[in-house]
């Protein structure tokens, strides 16, 4: 009962909310959900931190909500991180077996790993995750797991998430300054995938587009690893200041006008329509044309797309995603989005629905919470993984060194 | 614009074999520095020219010997001038378009000479081109570039009026004051120092002037001279050479490659275009015009070669070649090329520096009407956009960002992805 070892929480300090999500592991290990806070984010522009005592009690509001609902003490929490600085790329490491049986060992996987994260960053930038794809032995392509197998040369491929230190620190001390431990970050676009996709999906291909409120988060998986990812300064933020150029009214109304007739799509049949904008006494402000409105938010959600689709297009990926493309965080709740995304990307586009997560029905159905929800089963899987390896590499650990004398 | 070049050019090579001075070719002194320059040239044999002196300063004016003097006064100035300024130079030729107009007309051909950086030839000028060009003259400019110890000020003027003129004259080239450092020496007197760059100004224009009046034997239009300094907004060289005797074709190409302005022929090496008109007597032998070209041809190889001959009754046993090199500034050439260059462009001019042309060495910015045909002048011609009126953008900065004006903006591929997608697509919302 006191331990706490199994709730874990994801905390997401996005640019319109703060979110933090309470899960237990199960029995099964599956991680089910029981608890939710949020609040209004106040001092977060485009992902990154730009108020911190704003935000500060923000993150304070959201996770004392959690924590009331789930009625649990929360000690730590798995962040996610996010910002235009975030770049992935794919690098290959390569270690000799040099045992004398030529067996790989789990230190042999350690080892490889480790050299391919070992690679030329600017020294500003910091590697967030290495994440491997696959091993090769002796140049055998496609060995997902080559611990027991023998060979003298082996490789992994690992996809690198990098980002520049001193911004993904910020988060990390504001957090810590409440008294909270980090147990790690996670990108924000990841742990959506993580929460996203089953692993069926993952071996087809997937595209996971994380539209948040100041940043556009993506992955790509494809035959079952990540493959790429990125993540675009830009968002629904961007869609509400573009509305409140476009038709000048005050960003806040432009935010209202967004959510009640917005649409990614210029449908013929709002031409000519317009809304009238009233003060509370019930005087005529301004009359908007949904044409317009409409028109300002479907060029810039295309672009958006058209970016995206950019860069899949660089990276060789396109013709990998079979199982097609899922869309979450806010953005995805705007009308006809999946069809904008249907035509700019070419496959099909679905809303994006959490997988094996059970828990409260009223969380896991919002597109805007997948990402603390998956940042919540990020950490169930370090977890077990965590448990197994005590176990499993602390036995393995002295076999191998007792066989060897 | 188009229809303007080509048909005073059309009408020319008939003209020019026949009766070579029926050109109507005006030449304008404009502001101080410009009537002086166009005084010393009243001087020399440019007889079948028209010369007008253009002045904000009754003065200057009085002082001038053109025959057409036109003075741009209104009582804001008092009769001082511009006092520097040439807003207030643009703003009085402006006011007075019609007058410019009415004294361009008539013209083929129109010279203007002028010194930039000050008030009246920086103001007047392009606005004189653009009258010029209105009513369907040819617009050459020959102006000087100040001294880089005059002022920043005086630089930066200078220099935007050089934009002004460059769309809408057909041809300028451009001496940089400060590059008659590398002709004087320590002794040399600042008037000298100013005789010698408008000798070399002096020295360019009449290098144009006998490529349009001297009847050709192998006619080079003005059109390729155009053509030449056109679209080419580095420096142009030039070089004007002339010999006598009967090893003259020899000697002008020791004289050419030994031309400080060429930089010893390196500026040649870099050209990719070269004019080279040659004028001798009656009794110039197509063997001398081969040598002197073959001899050109080898020293740049890469460079489209135009080349014309001409016979002047009065040049008998001599032969002179002026030549004018331009280098496409996207070509990379090797930096001595263009260092070369760049040292030939600016004018320099110095009766001391150029040991073949004392006596022309001698021109001067404020009087120096005696020019001799010995002068070996090299010019930086700077060439600017053809006659063709641009349309000016103004800066468009005035889309703000909103909430995102103070954060870091989102720079993709050199876009700001902050300012609304359809501000940069141009989609217009009716």
């Amino acid at each position: 009962m006191f331990d706490d070892s199994n709730i874990i929480v994801g905390l997401e300090i996005g640019t319109s909310k703060v979110c933090a999500v309470v899960g237990e592991v199960n029995a099964e290990g599956l991680l089910n959900v029981i608890g939710l806070g949020q609040a209004r984010s106040r001092g977060v522009r485009k992902g990154e931190i730009a108020d911190t005592q704003q935000a500060e009690e923000d993150v304070r509001n959201a996770i004392v909500e959690a924590e009331q609902m789930a009625d649990v003490e929360i000690r730590s929490i798995y962040l996610g991180v996010t910002g235009g600085h975030i770049r992935g790329f794919n690098n290959r490491g390569v270690h000799p077996v040099v045992s004398a049986d030529r067996e790989i060992s789990e230190e042999d996987i350690q080892d490889v790993i480790k050299n391919a994260k070992a690679i030329n960053l600017p020294t500003e930038n910091s590697v967030i995750h290495a994440i491997r794809q696959h091993f090769f032995v002796d140049g055998q392509d496609g060995v997902t797991n080559p611990v027991g197998m023998l060979g003298s040369r082996l490789e992994v491929d690992v996809h690198v998430v990098h980002g520049i230190t001193n911004r993904l620190q910020n988060s990390i001390r504001l957090v810590k300054g409440l008294q909270l431990e980090v147990e790690d970050i996670v990108f924000n676009g990841l742990a959506s995938s993580l929460a996203l996709l089953t692993g069926e999906q993952k071996e087809l291909g997937a595209l996971v587009i994380d539209i948040g409120g100041g940043t556009t988060d993506y992955v790509v998986y494809a035959d079952g690893v990540t493959k790429h990812t990125g993540s675009l300064a830009v968002g629904g933020d961007h869609v509400s200041n573009d509305l409140a150029y476009g038709l000048k009214v005050p960003l806040s109304r432009a935010e209202k006008l967004k959510l009640e007739h917005g649409s990614a799509l210029l449908d013929p049949q709002c031409k000519g329509q317009t809304v009238t904008i009233t003060n509370e006494l019930g005087m005529v402000l301004k009359v908007v044309s949904i044409e317009h409105l409409r028109q300002i938010m479907s060029l810039r959600l295309e672009e958006i797309f058209q970016l995206i689709a950019q860069d899949l297009e660089q990276a060789g990926l396109t013709d990998y995603l079979r199982s097609g493309v899922f869309l979450c965080g806010g953005g995805a709740r705007i009308p006809h989005i999946s069809q904008l995304a249907e035509h700019v990307l070419q496959m099909s586009v679905t809303q994006g629905q959490t997988q094996s997560i059970s828990g409260l029905k009223s969380a896991l159905d919002q597109p805007e919470f997948i990402t603390a929800i998956g940042l919540a089963k990020f950490g169930s899987f370090k977890n077990r993984k965590r448990e197994s390896r005590s176990l499993v590499s602390g036995l393995r650990g002295m076999f191998g060194r007792l066989l060897q004398k | 614009m188009k229809i303007n070049m080509e048909t005073p050019v059309a009408a020319i090579p008939a003209h020019a074999v026949e009766s070579p001075r029926t050109r109507a070719i005006k030449i304008f002194g404009v502001g101080g520095a410009g009537i002086v320059l166009g005084d010393a040239l009243n001087q020399s044999e440019f007889s079948g020219a028209s010369f007008a002196a253009i002045d904000t300063d009754a003065q200057s004016l009085a002082a001038s010997s053109a025959t057409v003097k036109i003075h741009l006064e209104t009582k804001l100035l008092r009769g001082l001038g511009t006092g520097g300024d040439p807003e207030r130079g643009h703003a009085l030729a402006e006011e007075q378009l019609s007058t410019l107009k009415a004294a361009c007309e008539g013209a083929d051909v129109v010279f203007i000479v002028a010194g930039l950086g000050g008030g009246a030839g920086s103001g007047i000028s392009p606005v004189l081109a653009r009258a010029a060009k209105e009513s369907g003259a040819l617009v050459l400019a020959f102006v000087t570039f100040p001294f880089i110890c005059e002022g920043n000020r005086r630089q930066q003027q200078a220099s935007d009026c050089l934009e002004r003129l460059r769309p809408v004259a057909d041809g300028v080239i451009c001496l940089p004051n400060q590059k008659a450092f590398k002709l004087i020496d320590e002794n040399t007197s600042v008037f000298d120092t100013f005789r010698i760059t408008g000798g070399l100004l002096v020295e360019g224009i009449r290098g144009v002037w006998q490529l349009l009046t001297r009847p050709g034997l192998i006619q080079i239009h003005f059109d390729d001279l155009c053509r030449i300094v056109r679209d080419r907004h580095s420096e142009c060289s030039f070089a004007f050479v002339e010999t006598s005797g009967p090893a003259r074709s020899r000697e002008i190409m020791e004289k050419l490659l030994a031309h400080p302005l060429l930089d010893e022929g390196r500026a040649l090496t870099g050209a990719n275009a070269v004019l080279v008109s040659l004028t001798g007597g009656k009794d110039l032998t197509m063997a001398e015009v081969n040598r002197v070209m073959e001899k050109i041809g080898q020293q740049c190889e890469s460079a489209q070669i135009i080349m014309g001959a001409a016979i002047d009754s009065g040049m008998a046993n001599k032969l002179s070649v002026a030549l004018i090199a331009a280098k496409n500034p996207a070509s990379t050439v090797d930096s001595s090329t263009d260092a070369s260059k760049q040292d030939i462009l600016p004018i320099e001019t110095n009766g001391d520096g150029l040991p073949e042309n004392p006596r022309f060495g001698n021109r001067s910015l404020p009087s120096s009407p005696t020019h001799t045909r010995e002068p070996i002048v090299s010019r930086p011609v700077r060439k600017r956009d053809k006659g063709k009126l641009l349309q000016t953008q103004l800066p468009l900065a005035i889309v703000t960002k909103g909430r995102f004006d103070k954060s870091e903006p989102t720079i993709h591929k050199g876009e700001d992805l902050d300012i609304p997608t359809y501000i940069r697509r141009g989609v217009p919302l009716n």
